[in-house]
């Protein structure tokens, strides 16, 4: 085994990623499928919000990797910075939309299990407000990707907008809870919009926890292979492109 | 003051137009660049200028001592001829702007607004800016598009004041400005497509 | 630098409709709104604060992209990249003389629009100190956005995508401030927290802004 970085060279990490994106896969669809009839279907029903919590095995995954898709993005992004790596943006750039997805999957069903629950199918809870904010960040960072047509500029201005963006986007969450403590007490909109958290695990029974932890490994897997597979395609767009412009050249 | 350029490759969207380039400018010399359209000088230009990194190769030259001319001369319409070059020798921390008013016959021009110059008056004024940067080594781009004869020659004298106060040009031009000048001719220096340098670049997928 | 604050500030004066029209637009929301959620004092002095400084941030956005657009077309970037001055240095200039010619006028404006939406008398002292702590960080923003998309051709759409999101904290905090201010309530927190943002993207943003400048100028 050697270092870490001999995976950032496009060949290599495209033979890899060929080699190991079957068995990614089928990992992944093995424990979504099996989490999810687990909890759909083998789970008694919660006796205070019945059969409604059940989307919880689709909610809490898709929340935790919107936030954790970004996260991978910022480091990426920042290797790419520093070590000048392309695999390492262009993993960034794949990630992007899939992270839009699981942002928009958080959104909705927080608004499906919101509606039963809360009554209504959206209020500006902090949480709520920080996704929204999230999914408004992704969005422009795939639209500046996509304006520009040289890819190392591309690649170095989303770079340090992930990086400023990261920032804000932690700024904006702090400044939202302020800001809705601010406009209404409203504790018990508060305290059901908690149930979505950490204290999920306390709260729920380890008969719900097994098949969410399995969930949340599914996606965690289903999102590795997403970004195998569209890395491995923008690496192969780049090699076209370099391939034609060489056969121009010469 | 010397402006040296070594093994240098250079990109333009990220695809090598020139390999292999080496050449001098010392003191009191002007080297004219030659070779045909969309070949890479204005690539070069900037490279050396410093607006674009190199992809191999290096260019040595002290900071500060290089003052460049592009295709577009930086002008604003609504301020005087004055106040543009003002600007400029401001920015350069260089107080007189006079010689370079007179040098470029721009003083019964001082006091109309840039924007309502003919292209050539615009292009003498974008010209004269290179005296108040009093900076040592100029990289001028295609400087004689739309001047008259007779500013080609103004812009000729310039020049040559320039190389004998100890300055140097680099100079992208087709046309003949009676200069003593080296004429360096980069249509050979075509990137042959087989990079020396894999890691650069798209290179990198090859 | 004081040069290139001199210039900015001229062009913007004399090229007709830099200085004015970020006012006429601020003008312009303060009086569509009445007739969008209608005409009771009291609803209208309740979302005051909150209309002004929404109006105050979109006027600002109206005229990002003249900091560095026009600059970038006729070539003056590249002259300035070239020059003695670093581009850490022209572009906080530059946000500070887009400052000068939208948010400053805003600001010392703003008490005037209060007036039309009915603004609680207690207000006003709280407006104009949010609006003068929170526009400088809009401008600072507004140029890292506009030096972001300054090689894309009609890119003003874009930069309103990036720039907005990252308007949020300090469009809550400045809001929160002047709504605060009009209430009575408590407003050393939401002070101290616009206070910070505004200083630090002042101190850490043209930073950035000077970065992506240089990557779209090669």
């Amino acid at each position: 085994m050697g270092s870490i970085w001999e995976y950032a060279n496009p060949v290599k990490f495209s033979r890899t990623a060929t080699l190991l994106l079957p068995w990614v896969s089928i990992l992944a669809a093995i424990s979504l499928v099996t989490g999810l009839v687990w909890g759909f279907f083998f789970t008694p029903e919660d006796f205070r919000q019945g059969s409604t919590v059940k989307i919880i095995y689709l909610h809490v995954p898709s929340a935790l990797m919107a936030i954790n898709v970004w996260f991978m993005m910022l480091v990426t992004s920042l290797i790419w910075l520093i070590r000048r790596h392309h695999v390492s943006v262009l993993a960034a750039k794949a990630a992007a939309p899939v992270g839009v997805i699981m942002t928009l999957i958080a959104l909705a069903t927080g608004a499906i299990w919101g509606q039963p629950m809360w009554g209504t199918w959206w209020v500006w809870d902090p949480r709520l407000t920080a996704f929204l904010i999230l999914f408004l960040f992704y969005l422009g960072y795939i639209a500046l990707w996509e304006a520009i047509d040289n890819p190392d500029t591309a690649a170095d201005l989303t770079s340090v907008l992930c990086i400023v963006g990261s920032v804000f986007a932690l700024l904006s969450r702090y400044a939202v809870n302020f800001w809705n403590q601010g406009l209404h007490q409203g504790a018990s909109v508060m305290r059901a919009g908690a149930v979505t958290g950490a204290d999920t695990q306390e709260k729920v029974s380890n008969i719900f926890f097994y098949p969410l932890l399995l969930c949340i490994i599914g996606f965690v897997l289903l999102f590795v292979a997403l970004v195998f597979l569209r890395t491995r395609t923008e690496i192969h767009k780049r090699r076209t492109k370099a391939l034609l412009a060489r056969e121009r050249l010469g | 003051m010397t402006l040296s350029v070594h093994d240098l490759t250079i990109t333009r969207g990220g695809i090598p137009v020139l390999e292999g380039l080496n050449f001098a400018l010392t003191p009191g010399k002007a080297l004219i660049l030659r070779g045909p359209n969309g070949v890479g000088k204005t690539t070069l230009l900037r490279t050396v200028a410093g607006l674009q990194p190199p992809m191999v190769g290096r260019v040595d030259s002290e900071t500060e001592s290089i003052a460049y001319a592009a295709h577009s001369d930086g002008l604003k319409a609504m301020l005087t001829v004055t106040e543009n070059l003002r600007f400029w020798s401001d920015i350069f921390e260089n107080k007189d702007i006079s010689r370079a008013l007179k040098d470029f016959d721009l003083i019964e021009l001082q006091d109309r607004l840039a924007g309502t110059l003919s292209a050539g008056q615009k292009r003498r004024l974008g010209l004269a800016r290179l005296l108040v940067t009093g900076r040592p080594i100029w990289i001028l781009d295609e400087p004689t598009v739309s001047l008259d004869v007779a500013s080609v020659a103004l812009f000729a004298d310039a020049v040559r004041a320039h190389l004998a106060e100890g300055g140097s040009a680099l100079i992208a031009t087709h046309i003949d400005l009676g200069l003593e000048a080296d004429v360096f001719d980069v249509g050979p220096f075509r990137a042959s497509g087989k990079s020396p340098d894999p890691g650069g670049f798209d290179e990198e997928f090859l | 630098m004081i040069a290139l604050l001199v210039r900015d500030l001229k062009l913007s004066f004399r090229a007709g409709g830099g200085f004015g029209l970020g006012l006429a637009f601020f003008l312009i929301v303060t009086v569509l709104v009445p007739f969008g959620v209608g005409p009771q004092s009291e609803l209208l002095s309740r979302i005051a604060p909150g209309i002004l400084w929404l109006g105050a941030l979109l006027a600002c956005l109206l005229s990002l992209d003249r900091i560095l657009a026009l600059d970038w077309e006729d070539g003056s970037l590249d002259l300035l990249a070239t020059s003695p001055l670093p581009l850490e240095g022209a572009v906080s200039v530059k946000a500070l003389a887009h400052w000068v010619t939208t948010g400053l006028p805003l600001t010392l404006a703003s008490p005037l629009f209060a007036l039309l939406l009915s603004l609680p008398p207690a207000g006003y002292p709280w407006l104009v100190i949010s609006l003068l702590l929170g526009t400088p960080a809009l401008s600072v923003i507004g140029t890292f956005g506009a030096a972001l998309t300054v090689g894309v051709k009609r890119g003003g759409l874009l930069m309103s995508l990036l720039v907005l999101p990252l308007y949020v904290p300090t469009l809550i905090f400045g809001a929160e401030l002047a709504r605060r201010g009009a209430e009575g309530q408590a407003t050393l927190t939401p002070l101290l927290m616009l206070a910070g943002i505004s200083f630090g993207v002042i101190a850490l943003l043209p930073f950035a802004s000077a970065l992506v400048l240089r990557v779209n100028l090669r």
